[in-house]
């Protein structure tokens, strides 16, 4: 009797907890998505109460290319990640600058975005609710992004320069879930600022 | 051999002699867990000292009608001082150097999951409550003498607009507590990754002690809870140096949307700075009581509900502002509900006493003082909780004297008793028992004697943040006890001190496991080595030390 019982309050043989980087990155990103939550909100409440003009149906345009640019560069990212587990250096090389150059894209058409706004509508971001609103919305994003392109940039170059990146291949996981969430959240400002506040 | 022999001559690194500034070095270059821990209490104990010696000017400022003490805008500066560091720069390092220093240890483990990102969270806590002290020197900018902000801890728009709040103090109040609560965000998300990452083996949830539990779930609060206020601070720096209009009426913002905003952090902030008291007094109660925790999995289950409905209370600060009956009749409701949890854990903790063979060292005192009060804390929250009679009494000092007992009474009587239970762990020594004693029982009559009296004076209309009142309005009585209650809180401190201080050199020597306590921190030396453990520990039940110290008669059979 006692000896089953000490079998069954034995440690288990094997024990295998969670990988700590694995739930640091989700726990990043559940704090991050708190943060994006509360300016979401802020934008629901604001979207028709802007006492003057410009408002979002006059100015604003659906932004289709940069945001197909933006989803895609999750797939290419998911790509490149597949080469690395393969150890096929030279086509991860490949599917991380179409990565990068897809993001570069999204961060170039929001400049030319802002600067139509800005120039032509004159709409900034003390102009009326909807300005604060939509360039604190959309510029948190974009400030997500310029991060993720930060760290993009960053395993480029290391790799070019002939860094063993595929040892690396745990945080190069990482930063694609990071490069998920920040496409993600896209997808959620997009609806809320182009389509539903339109 | 040679390079043995080589080792073998070395002057062993103990015998080196003290230099300030080696020590300075390895204080700043540390990442080891309890280290970082200590220096979280130890700059939580210095604000709470400066914050505390706040409050007492405040009250001798109150303790006679038409007071001379200080002027009406050096008083909002210190109301808002005192109340901003109590909560950014004493309570949430107290949450962080505790888990900090205990989680690991409780959980076999040799240190935090992250320890770099432990120790940028220290010291990036430790530049924003800098930052938010360095408003008294930079507060009007170049131009002027400084001023502290002045716009009160919740800091409602339209004040801080910069219409109403000139200069830049408000703007360090912005920095600093966003700056702080980055910190305090890295540390809770370490503290998570650490419970779910790092246990030793056989540590499986259920038999993981209760501290660890609640600990886990308050850096779960903290990573959601804090990020709103960190919004709201981003979108207020927007409307004071850009020109925004997040809060701005007259161009269609909304001055109640920061309300909503902060309160979304702010209220699951009230239950982030009381879980550590909830953490403390189901690890010091069932081992001063020789009995197990009662109902563990329902303790568990009451903690996580805390933190669950906690989310959905915020705008019980907010009856008085106007909201529509549904939102007023909600947020009474789901801030009832929290009653429930809360009553299941002071049950449990006062079962968990019953028929226990009771050891009334001062941790035990604390505790039982902590039970008592905070009960009568959370029966003024319930009927603040209720609508109507909010309205009455919003804004008053009835409110002022609820939370008093909920964090003075409540919360720092449980840290005490943490800080008293844990001693011998970190100095190795033992405190002096009777000091301690002295220290509760003037600390206990202080706290009655300043914050009872807050709940009559909220009856008889004083509204809160005022800097002087008239002396026909019968408050004189009551206003005077309060005050006279720092003739007491006042010594009992500086026992406390004395006595952290004395003992931590002069004390007696403690042993390993001075409580005969059953959980993993207890099993290794005091103080503890910089790994912890010379060899991790493997687990079998919740009390891993009554296994060891009683084999004939393990917890794991029952379990």
């Amino acid at each position: 009797m006692d000896a089953v019982l000490t079998e069954t309050a034995a440690p288990p043989a094997e024990w295998k907890l969670p990988d700590r980087g694995t739930m640091g990155i989700i726990f990043l990103i559940v704090t991050e998505t708190a943060l994006f939550t509360i300016f979401v909100v802020a934008y629901l409440v604001y979207i028709g109460k802007s006492l003057s003009g410009p408002y979002p149906k006059d100015v604003l345009d659906l932004p289709i290319v940069a945001s197909i640019c933006l989803l895609s560069s999750s797939v290419t990212i998911v790509f490149a990640e597949h080469a690395l587990k393969r150890h096929r250096i030279g086509i991860f090389k490949l599917w991380w600058l179409a990565t990068i150059l897809l993001g570069l894209e999204f961060l170039v058409s929001t400049a030319l975005e802002w600067r139509k706004l800005i120039y032509q509508d004159h709409l900034t971001i003390s102009t009326n609710l909807f300005g604060t609103t939509y360039y604190s919305l959309v510029g948190l994003h974009a400030s997500h992004v310029i991060v993720g392109m930060a760290f993009l940039l960053l395993v480029m170059i290391v790799s070019l320069l002939g860094f063993p990146i595929h040892t690396q291949e745990r945080r190069v996981k990482f930063l694609s879930w990071y490069w998920h969430f920040v496409d993600a959240v896209w997808v959620i400002v997009f609806s809320v600022v182009y389509v539903i506040g339109r | 051999m040679a390079s043995i022999d080589q080792q073998l001559e070395r002057p062993p690194v103990a015998e080196a002699k003290f230099s300030f500034s080696s020590h300075l070095y390895e204080l700043i270059s540390t990442v080891d867990h309890k280290r970082l821990g200590l220096m979280y209490i130890v700059t939580a104990l210095l604000f709470l000292v400066v914050a505390g010696l706040m409050a007492t000017i405040i009250r001798l400022q109150l303790a006679f009608p038409n007071g001379r003490v200080v002027d009406p805008d050096t008083f909002n500066r210190l109301f808002t001082m005192h109340g901003t560091t109590m909560v950014f720069l004493v309570g949430m390092p107290f949450v962080a150097g505790l888990s900090n220093y205990l989680v690991p240890l409780m959980i076999g483990a040799r240190d935090m999951a992250f320890p770099r990102l432990n120790a940028f969270g220290f010291w990036i806590f430790l530049f924003g409550g800098f930052l938010l002290y360095f408003s008294y020197i930079g507060g009007s900018g170049l131009s002027g003498a400084g001023s502290a902000p002045d716009v009160g801890w919740f800091a409602y728009a339209p004040l801080t607009s910069r219409a109403f709040s000139r200069g830049a103090s408000t703007d360090y109040w912005i920095l600093g507590i966003f700056v702080a609560g980055i910190g305090s965000i890295a540390s809770a998300l370490n503290v998570i990754v650490t419970t779910i990452s790092m246990r030793c083996p056989g540590m499986t949830l259920n038999r993981m002690p209760m501290f660890v539990w609640v600990m886990l779930i308050d850096s779960w609060l903290i990573i959601i809870a804090l990020p709103p206020l960190s919004a709201a601070q981003i979108m207020l720096l927007i409307d004071r140096f850009l020109g925004g209009n997040f809060f701005n009426t007259q161009s269609g913002g909304s001055a109640v949307l920061w309300q909503h905003f902060f309160w979304i952090f702010g209220h699951p902030e009230v239950y982030i700075l009381i879980f550590p008291a909830f953490a403390i007094l189901s690890e010091v109660i069932p081992i001063f009581s020789r009995k197990p925790i009662f109902g563990r999995p329902a303790m568990v289950g009451a903690v996580a509900s805390i933190g669950f409905i906690s989310l959905g209370v915020w705008a019980h600060h907010m009856f008085a502002v106007g909201m529509t009956s549904w939102s007023n009749t909600f947020f009474t409701a789901s801030t009832m509900l929290v009653g429930i949890p809360t009553g299941i854990k002071i049950f449990n903790w006062t079962a968990t006493m019953y028929g226990g063979k009771i050891r009334l060292a001062t941790p035990m005192l604390f505790c039982c003082a902590f039970l008592f009060q905070f009960l009568i804390a959370g029966l003024t929250g319930i009927m603040l909780a209720t609508g109507p009679f909010d309205w009455q009494l919003h804004d008053s000092y009835f409110v002022v004297g609820h939370f008093h007992f909920t964090l003075v009474a409540g919360l720092v009587f449980g840290l005490f008793a943490g800080m008293y239970y844990w001693f011998p762990k970190v100095s190795g020594r033992l405190y002096n028992e009777k000091w301690g004693k002295w220290h509760f029982w003037l600390f206990l009559i202080g706290v009655e004697l300043t914050f009872v009296p807050m709940h009559f004076l909220g009856f008889l209309g004083m509204p809160r943040r005022i800097y002087t009142y008239a002396p026909d309005r019968g408050w004189n009585f009551w206003n005077l006890l309060a005050t006279s209650g720092l003739l007491f809180q006042l010594p009992a401190t500086v026992i406390f001190v004395w006595n952290m201080l004395w003992s931590k050199f002069k004390g007696e020597r403690a042993g390993d496991d001075p409580w005969d306590a059953w959980t993993l921190e207890w099993a290794t030396t005091s103080p503890p080595p910089e790994y912890n453990f010379e060899s991790i520990p493997e687990v079998r039940s919740s009390r891993p030390l009554w296994d060891l110290k009683n084999p004939n008669d393990p917890d794991w059979k029952f379990e």
